[in-house]
């Protein structure tokens, strides 16, 4: 036998009992070549490239999954920061009313309806160096399109290490998310969850809501996008009393086998699709099932829970670990690749806030080490503009200094208060609202400007 | 493609039989077979080459399944590529 029974036990458990999954396949795909002055001749070319360019990703990730045996959850579209298509088909119409940010959207919901994908990237803006007409239009029009379409995300990226904290898109970002609750009350302002605000964001993330095909790509590639939580939660179980560079040890070696899964499914992908393999990321994705989340994983390790005094420790040995191991496994690792910290999208998360173990505050610390910020945490519903602007902020700095990748996805639940619960559904998941510090940022970021870049980031 | 296929479950008489004897009849060649009971499982490891098979993937995937529920075992087919990719450098 090729294998060792005991080689093979090992895996069956890995999909078996502990959930491993390949989170995603997205396929990347560039409208710029889809402009036009007049917006719906171009969002027509959008539609028309998108359904072409895509038609056989449902099938193909179907074709993939039968003949390995191996589950693969989503599959998903990312496409050019919308801002850039709107800035053709301006034609001088009002930043503040533009229906052609509203053209696009619709196009590209139906584009992912006709494809059959669970979410379609890239409403998005780069707005870290300044806003132009055309991305003031598209971020005033991100209420009504995630209140309004069913698969489309939007991201916004407002800083960056080479050029600092834009706060005025910072303000606009944080309107744009309390508008978007309002607008999608009745569903517990679940719209926030298609809305990603970035620091350095990534223009290879297959993972949603913050996907989106940089403008550095080729004209369509293919990224994916692993799992696996639950696999490294029990490899360290049967490590009870292993120091700690023990454990680092074993999860360098399960995060390998993990990515080196993600890299066959991208190289499959690759083929079938006849487009170029992009990057596989290596976050370990948890969902809201029990024994798939990350939380469970510092538990594991001897936390009581996680948000306790040594949290960040354990983070950091994951974290690290995780990177280790995978980045052996494929050349082309990139997008967010380190640990997820959602709270409704992972159970143990949720938990621990319900609990009282996780503030804000210990979570925020911990963001510093994790690759995509402050995510999926409901707020109290009468948290203020200028909060959620300062949230956003804080989390934007831990981004620049520290030149990596953070985010802020938040939902301030219209209606509800700290410590009640919101249902999202699905891989959303529940979550308790986690209490905000009411003191005010007001009159800090309401100055606007620019946040000046650190000096580490004048290399040239 | 070849993939390996594992028959788990409580032992009984008839397990290798039941799982051969279907394999057989849709032209499913066992290039290589084990037999191993582990934690006081019966588990059964084969490799096989799906090439001359006579039904689709699906098919073969979904008589499997039912297969297993009537044996009272759990039977898995993944590609052999799944194991390499996970097991070797």
């Amino acid at each position: 036998m090729l294998f060792s029974p005991l080689e093979i036990e090992q895996t069956l458990r890995m999909f078996a009992e502990q959930n491993l999954d390949v989170r995603t396949i997205t396929l990347g795909i560039n409208l710029l070549d889809c402009i036009d002055s007049d917006a719906r001749k171009a969002a027509g070319r959008v539609y028309e490239k998108i359904t072409r360019v895509a038609a056989n990703l449902v099938r193909t990730r179907d074709r993939i999954q039968a003949e390995l045996g191996v589950p693969i959850i989503n599959k998903r579209i990312s496409v050019t920061p919308v801002a850039m298509l709107v800035g053709a088909s301006q034609n001088g119409q009002s930043r503040e009313s533009s229906s052609v940010p509203l053209i696009f959207a619709e196009a590209l919901d139906r584009a992912a309806r006709e494809t059959g994908v669970d979410f379609l990237g890239g409403f998005s803006a780069l707005v870290h160096h300044g806003i132009t007409p055309a991305e003031e239009s598209t971020i005033r029009a991100l209420p009504t399109v995630l209140a309004t379409t069913e698969f489309v995300c939007g991201s916004l990226n407002v800083a960056s290490s080479r050029v600092g904290i834009n706060m005025d898109a910072v303000n606009m970002a944080a309107a744009a998310i309390r508008e978007t609750a309002d607008r999608t009350r009745d569903r517990g302002g679940f719209g926030c969850s298609r809305l990603v605000i970035f620091a350095n964001a990534p223009e290879d993330n297959p993972f949603m809501a913050g996907a989106f095909h940089g403008p550095g790509n080729p004209d369509t590639v293919v990224h994916v996008g692993v799992s696996g939580p639950g696999v490294v939660q029990s490899a360290i179980r049967r490590m009870p009393d292993a120091p700690l560079e023990q454990l680092a040890e074993e999860i360098k070696k399960t995060s390998f086998q993990i990515t080196r899964l993600g890299q066959l499914v991208l190289d499959k992908a690759s083929a079938l699709l006849g487009v170029v393999p992009g990057i596989v990321d290596l976050s370990l994705a948890p969902t809201p099932a029990v024994g798939d989340s990350v939380a469970r994983i510092l538990e594991e390790m001897g936390l009581e829970s996680i948000g306790v005094p040594g949290s960040t420790a354990a983070l950091a040995l994951l974290n690290n670990a995780v990177k280790k191991g995978g980045l052996m496994a494929s050349s082309r690792v990139g997008g967010l690749s380190g640990s997820f910290l959602p709270v409704s999208e992972d159970e143990g998360m949720a938990a621990a806030v319900e609990r009282g173990d996780l503030t804000l505050e210990k979570l925020e610390a911990m963001t510093a080490i994790c690759s995509v910020g402050l995510d999926m945490i409901a707020l109290p519903g009468d948290t203020p503009v200028d909060t959620l602007a300062g949230i956003i902020a804080d989390e934007m700095a831990i981004g620049v200094m520290n030149h990596k990748t953070t985010a802020v996805r938040v939902i301030p639940v219209p209606g509800k208060n700290a410590g009640e619960w919101v249902e999202f559904g699905g891989l959303l998941g529940r979550a308790p609202i986690m209490p905000v510090h009411r003191g005010s940022c007001s009159a800090f970021v309401r100055r606007g400007g620019i946040i000046p870049a650190p000096v580490t980031s004048f290399r040239n | 493609m070849r993939a390996v296929c594992t028959v788990v479950g409580k032992d009984k008489p008839g397990i290798i039989a039941a799982v051969s004897t279907a394999l057989a009849e849709r032209s499913v060649n066992i290039l290589d077979i084990s037999q191993t009971i582990m934690q006081g499982f019966f588990t059964m490891i084969t490799l096989v080459d799906l090439g001359g098979m006579s039904i689709s993937l699906e098919t073969l995937r979904q008589d499997l399944d039912s297969l297993g529920e009537r044996v009272e075992v759990t039977i898995t087919l993944q590609h052999e590529d799944v194991f390499t990719a996970m097991h070797r450098v």
